[in-house]
């Protein structure tokens, strides 16, 4: 296994609120590897972005409660000072977000957006921080980069929009790119070029990715390892070909069967009855019970633990591994069924 | 850009003519009877009448008149530029009398706009930034004393404690700037301050929303991510995108007080503008009213265009679009 990045351990989030703690995150715990994409699924509210903007110190830090560890470079991210942070912050760590057209500054350039980063983090000249920019612009696909750098934002297009923050993130050459739901507010085109993109600049830089969305199809085409989140607890995390060659958790069944695929159209499309419980009052036992088809007795009682099933796939289910398999077979055929 | 400002001056010039023709039409057309008695004043004679029709050209048909009336303004009359009429109760020209008094009320106004913006857009940022601290509730309710307290009461309470009580500053009256610069700023300070604090309380919440309404935006959240210090997030990112609104009132309130500071004017008997039009309106001067109405309007149409053209510095996507 390459070099480990990031390294996070029990990450829990709270929001304190008048009616009590939102718990926004649970004992989250994951790895990062150099040259590795962690792919985290979950629905709106699962806490996946939540538990990225922690460990970026990018949470009110007066109206959130963060606990856990989250070593980087022999550090941990979660008890640095404000001012550590900001030198880790979008050096060693950079972060891409959804939505393109909001996050750019509408009223600056975007070469001297990009070169802000670099002087942010280093004591060089303005011109030198732009020919940076101009650099990063190119190396992401922006034609005529010199000239598109003295554009406004509202002079790019989405796509072009995002591989400028892109640009932005990669600028200081930073080991670990978080991209926050990167290709939502995108066209389905323009979707896959991005993904290309954040691909290869992973290998070019040789960067560890962690890539939030709530589409399992773009974890898929991307990630090396998948984490799949509910109600700010992680339900099953493995390695990617394990978790969608053999899917343990019945969220994460009910993710995969309400994909739509080329030959599946939406009336055969199994939806997950139901919507994410509150994080007020997340439900006793297993959160997911109450919208789980296969929950019995325990799950109510007790929450399962994530225990390891070979090759490193974990998995928070009471159900046994081998009623599981039998149950993730029948769905398939079922839904390879309604494609005829 | 510059088509931009050439397209919105012409523009100004367009709006300024329209409003020579509502003025025109309120005060020349409209009123049912002879405007020559209005213009006569308490006891007029057979001969002031007729005079006053001459000079007025009441005698043409309307469109000529308003032809007049335009051509005056545009390219003056016998007392200079622009051509806004005789007084018939004062005995000289509105030019003489407006140019003479609208240094008192510039300057009233510029000192209070420099005092209010400065005060008020720093408590506004203060009170964003530390938000919900007890610097925040001081500055809010700074912002409910200054927006509730009437000026006259608070005009006449500023005189009564730094003049008589204390002795600090001059009392009511104005001092020309050229003759005794010490004796302007004494007698200044307090209109300034009294005209200052309604508008630095409502700059302050103004400001104080705009900024936090900004703080909140996807880009700030970028500047952040990119490991900016505090202060470039909230000065160069967060105070840019907020200054649109801020531009805007300060346009407008500029250009009412152009119109007449007519309260503070008369607590601190600074004689300016307000007082030209009240006294106007009093002695039924109606050329010295319609002077200081058309200022008024030139001065609203001026100021927008000088905010228009802000917003294009400010904001890009103004100048393409």
């Amino acid at each position: 296994m390459s070099e480990t990045l990031l390294d996070v351990r029990g990450l829990t989030v709270a929001f304190p609120t008048h009616e009590g703690d939102v718990l926004a995150v649970s004992d989250l715990s994951y790895t990062l590897h150099r040259g590795e994409t962690l792919g985290i699924v979950g629905e709106s509210g699962s806490g996946k972005s939540v538990s990225s903007l922690a460990l970026m110190g990018l949470l009110n830090q007066e109206r959130t409660r963060i606990s856990g560890e989250a070593m980087f470079g022999g550090r941990n991210l979660l008890s640095l000072s404000p001012e550590h942070m900001r030198e880790i912050r979008g050096k060693d760590i950079a972060m891409i977000f959804q939505d393109p057209f909001a996050c750019l500054h509408p009223m600056y350039r975007v070469g001297d957006q990009i070169a802000e980063a670099v002087t942010a983090h280093a004591s060089v000249s303005k011109s030198k921080a732009l020919d940076r920019a101009v650099e990063l612009l190119d190396a992401v696909g922006i034609p005529k980069a010199r000239d598109r750098a003295r554009d406004y934002p509202h002079q790019f297009s989405g796509g072009m929009r995002q591989r400028a923050m892109i640009a932005m993130a990669l600028v200081n050459n930073p080991s670990v790119l978080i991209a926050d739901e990167p290709t939502t507010a995108l066209d389905v085109t323009v979707q896959a070029q991005i993904l290309e993109l954040i691909e290869r600049v992973k290998r070019e830089f040789n960067i560890g990715v962690i890539l939030i969305t709530h589409d399992l199809g773009v974890v898929s085409e991307t990630a090396d390892t998948v984490l799949v989140m509910y109600a700010g607890r992680p339900m099953e995390m493995g390695p990617a070909r394990d978790v969608f060659a053999a899917p343990q958790h019945p969220y994460t069944w009910g993710l995969l069967q309400s994909m739509p695929t080329i030959d599946l159209r939406l009336e055969n499309l199994l939806a997950i009855e139901g919507s994410p419980p509150s994080l007020l009052r997340v439900p006793t036992g297993c959160p997911f019970n109450p919208r789980c088809a296969y929950a019995f007795a325990p799950c109510t009682v007790e929450l399962p633990e994530l225990r390891e099933i070979p090759n490193g796939h974990l998995d928070r289910c009471h159900l046994p591994t081998d009623r599981k398999r039998a149950e993730w077979i029948e769905l398939e055929a079922l839904r390879v069924g309604a494609a005829r | 850009m510059a088509l931009y400002i050439a397209r919105r001056i012409l523009w100004a010039g367009v709006v300024i003519l329209v409003v020579l023709m509502i003025v025109f039409a309120v005060f020349y057309l409209l009123p049912a009877s002879d405007p020559a008695l209005r213009f006569a004043g308490k006891s007029p004679t057979p001969e002031s009448l007729a005079l006053i029709r001459d000079r007025l050209g009441l005698d043409e048909p309307w469109w000529k008149q308003y032809g007049i009336f335009v051509k005056n303004f545009v390219t003056g009359d016998e007392y200079g530029w622009p051509g806004l009429g005789y007084s018939f109760t004062s005995n000289v020209s509105v030019l003489s009398e407006v140019t003479e008094r609208a240094p008192r009320t510039l300057f009233l106004i510029l000192g209070a706009a420099i005092i209010w913006l400065v005060v008020g857009v720093s408590i506004g940022v203060l009170s964003a930034v530390k938000r919900q601290s007890a610097a925040d509730r001081a500055a809010m309710g700074f912002v409910l004393i200054g927006i509730s307290s009437p000026v006259f009461w608070l005009g006449l309470m500023a005189l009564w404690v730094f003049w008589k009580k204390l002795g600090w500053t001059a009392g009511t009256g104005y001092v020309p700037l050229t003759e005794n610069p010490t004796g302007f700023l004494s007698h200044m300070i307090l209109p300034w301050c009294v005209l200052a604090l309604l508008f630095a309380a409502i700059y302050a919440r103004m400001t104080r929303n705009s900024l936090l309404d900004t703080l909140g935006e996807d880009y700030i959240r970028t500047a952040r991510a990119k490991g900016l210090s505090e202060r470039t997030v909230i000065f160069r990112h967060g105070l840019r995108a907020s200054m649109a609104p801020i531009i805007t009132m300060f346009g407008m309130d500029i250009a009412l007080l152009v119109g007449g500071a007519i309260i503070t004017e008369s607590v601190f008997n600074i004689q300016g503008l307000g007082w030209l039009a009240i006294d106007g309106t009093l002695n039924q001067d109606l050329p010295t009213v319609v002077g200081v109405v058309m200022l008024g309007a030139v001065a609203v149409v001026v100021m927008n265009l000088i905010v228009d053209i802000g917003y294009a510095f400010l904001d890009p996507r103004v100048r393409y679009e």
